[in-house]
């Protein structure tokens, strides 16, 4: 069986005319601000060649800014715009050795999710097809939104998307396919998603160490260390000499790779993935 | 406790640390009696190695007494004497099934980091930077040993620590560098670097049934080792052209059989292609210096098989793959799957087929690791293997 990916979460954006917008709606405040600071500051300066020079980059910000559509990216064929619309996208997928049945059982239990994925804090489930979902965001901020499930077939497919009120709409979905040479389950992920601040958002992001795609595979390896071994492997907490550059890059590294420092709280269950705390627990 | 921690390049110190804890439900804590440098130490102490961070313990080479155990360790009990794998594997994915445990997929806290890296993670690996899982390794008075249900093995009473010790990494990895080679009656084995990995190649080659091995290194008291307690020829090179020109003549004109490259990314000599290296690297422009590899391809005979147990970690610059492939060259290569061999190699030292212990130079209490690096690393005073206690 090969991977069928949901339609509505790699529809592509409809084609443009070219004289269309191609800057994101937060870097475009940002450079209506930055233009009009560079013409006031020119302004005063209109004889030198500085003056004249700093115009016409004040006057090319604030015409960007203005319409949305800059020449520069046109011609580097960059387009900010586009993520406002269709979001981040992300595609991941891991080999576990366990049945179908297993890890769709266990996916399908969404308030159970945040055990392994470590970027979840908490998911509600409110009824058959609605939950309530709060995800850690960079800075220590949060996201919370509820989601709906649009495709569920037993074993196979989970697909789900945000309803109207979400802070950040998203779509995702995650299938499982017996592996050749009964090689365990290959599980696939589609994300989609459109960041508070668009572009600008994600480049924030990752001045945090906080790379979407890097953390939706980090979760997933972490799921797969748990399914196959019963333990997530951790050097948290483990010892080693004083410094303060390490306490830096352990942060860094932290929120690189999902290994955290604190323990899940325990999520009391009758299921037979058990709770995880910092001493992990075999399924 | 304890420990020897990584500062930086050339920066090690024995701090004071908190003891290692239980942290997950298969681990142990073990009391380390007896553990040594490797070579592959050397690597992080001249700063080669990425993603280390300072207060690191280092040493992956470690024995000694269980302390403490997780809930879910039952096959060892408090008190047991282990030799412990440098390489960390869980015994139950894919590849630990495939008797390949140092590609064991579930052992590596940051499997993500490497796997954007290098495509896929290895396991994790005891003291050898966070690529490889950032664990605390065993130059300690107490090490937590994870999933210690699967790799430390008992020793038995007749065997000393000094004995067994190599078990470890050393003799398993120049063990493996020959037996993936398919030794066949006749066959001549050329060992690039006569190191602890090169000299357990040597003596290994011979146990698998090679007919000659021929061993390359310019430091002179590693020569004599590799050829009064090895049996081997020696080259003591000083440039390509002539190397080369040295095998083809002591092979006949056929090139060696299997060539060992037992060095690794910092190969040192004054070749014109190894000062190019040293160039490279140290406008870091490049990450590694591969001129024995280069070597290696160029002296191995048709049909013939490079095996690299020495380490590489980036990018390499002007391998002759055009060569490589000329001569259909096999390449064998990766870190050591210690658990395939640890048993069968702990039996021959019991039956007294091989002694391990010819290796071992320097013996120093663990306050000492400091001075006993910087003697290893500039090879001073003769050094080829450091032992450490606790």
């Amino acid at each position: 069986m090969n991977v069928r990916p949901v339609p509505e979460l790699l529809a592509k954006p409809p084609q443009r005319q070219p004289m269309d917008r191609n800057v994101g709606s937060v870097e475009r405040l940002l450079s209506i601000a930055a233009g009009s600071v560079l013409v006031a500051f020119a302004s005063r300066r209109l004889r030198s060649p500085l003056g004249m020079t700093l115009l016409a980059t004040g006057g090319e910000m604030l015409f960007r800014g203005a319409t949305g559509f800059c020449p520069v990216y046109k011609l580097l064929q960059v387009d900010t715009h586009e993520m406002d619309e269709v979001g981040v996208g992300i595609r991941v997928a891991v080999t576990i050795d366990r049945s179908t049945e297993e890890l769709y059982t266990i996916w399908r239990d969404f308030a159970r999710l945040p055990e392994i994925m470590s970027h979840l804090e908490a998911v509600t489930v409110t009824d058959e097809t609605r939950s309530h979902w709060v995800a850690r965001a960079p800075a220590g901020m949060k996201v919370e939104w509820d989601a709906e499930i649009v495709k569920d077939e037993p074993n196979s497919l989970i697909a789900w998307h945000s309803t109207e009120n979400a802070q950040i709409k998203n779509t995702g979905s995650v299938q499982f396919i017996a592996a050749p040479g009964g090689r365990g389950t290959e599980v696939h992920v589609f994300l989609r998603y459109s960041p508070p601040a668009g572009s600008v958002g994600v480049a924030v992001a990752r001045l945090f160490g906080e790379e979407p795609s890097q953390q939706v595979l980090a979760d997933l390896l972490r799921f797969k260390q748990k399914m196959e071994t019963g333990e997530i492997p951790t050097t948290q907490n483990q010892s080693a000499g004083h410094s303060v550059k390490r306490q830096v890059k352990s942060h860094v590294l932290a929120s690189a790779t999902s290994d955290q420092s604190e323990p899940k709280p325990s999520i009391p269950s009758n299921g037979h993935l058990q709770t995880l705390t910092a001493e992990g627990v075999v399924l | 406790m304890k420990a020897l921690c990584w500062y930086g390049k050339k920066d090690v110190r024995v701090e004071n640390v908190a003891d290692p804890k239980i942290l997950n439900p298969h681990d142990a804590i073990i009391k380390v009696t007896s553990t040594a440098i490797c070579g592959s130490d050397l690597h992080l102490y001249g700063g080669y190695i990425p993603a280390m961070i300072e207060g690191d313990i280092l040493g992956h080479e470690f024995m000694g007494e269980v302390v403490e155990l997780g809930r879910e360790v039952d096959n060892l009990k408090i008190g047991d004497r282990v030799v412990v794998p440098f390489t960390i594997a869980c015994g139950s994915c894919f590849f630990c099934n495939s008797d390949l445990w140092s590609l064991c997929d579930n052992t590596n806290p940051n499997a993500a980091l490497a796997k954007k890296m290098y495509g896929q993670t290895p396991s994790g690996l005891f003291g050898y930077s966070h690529i490889m899982g950032g664990y605390a390794g065993g130059q300690a008075e107490y090490v937590r040993v994870p999933f210690a249900n699967v790799g430390p093995m008992k020793v038995p009473e007749s065997l000393t620590d000094e004995q067994v010790l190599f078990l470890t990494d050393i003799f398993p990895t120049g063990y493996q560098a020959v037996d993936v080679c398919g030794i066949k009656q006749g066959d001549t084995v050329a060992v690039w670097g006569c190191g602890p990995v090169g000299l357990f190649a040597i003596k290994s080659a011979f146990l698998l049934g090679a007919e000659r091995v021929i061993a390359i290194d310019h430091i002179p008291e590693r020569l004599q080792m590799a050829a009064k307690d090895c049996g081997a020829e020696t080259i003591n090179f000083d440039g390509d052209r002539e190397l080369l020109g040295l095998l083809e003549d002591k092979t006949g004109g056929r090139g060696p059989d299997v060539c060992i490259d037992a060095v690794g990314l910092e190969a040192h000599g004054m070749a014109p292609g190894a000062l190019y290296d040293w160039a490279k690297t140290g406008m870091r422009m490049a990450t590694d210096r591969p001129n024995v590899l280069r070597q290696a391809i160029m002296a191995c005979r048709k049909g013939g098989t490079v095996s690299i147990p020495g380490v590489y970690g980036g990018l390499l610059d002007k391998l002759p793959m055009g060569a490589a492939h000329a001569k259909s060259l096999t390449f064998k290569m990766g870190q050591t799957h210690v658990h395939r061999y640890l048993k069968p190699l702990m039996d021959m030292v019991e039956q007294g087929k091989i002694d391990p212990t010819f290796l071992i130079t320097h013996r120093f209490p663990l306050a000492q690791a400091p001075y006993a690096y910087e003697l290893f690393s500039n090879k001073k005073d003769n050094c080829i293997k450091v032992v450490l206690t606790p």
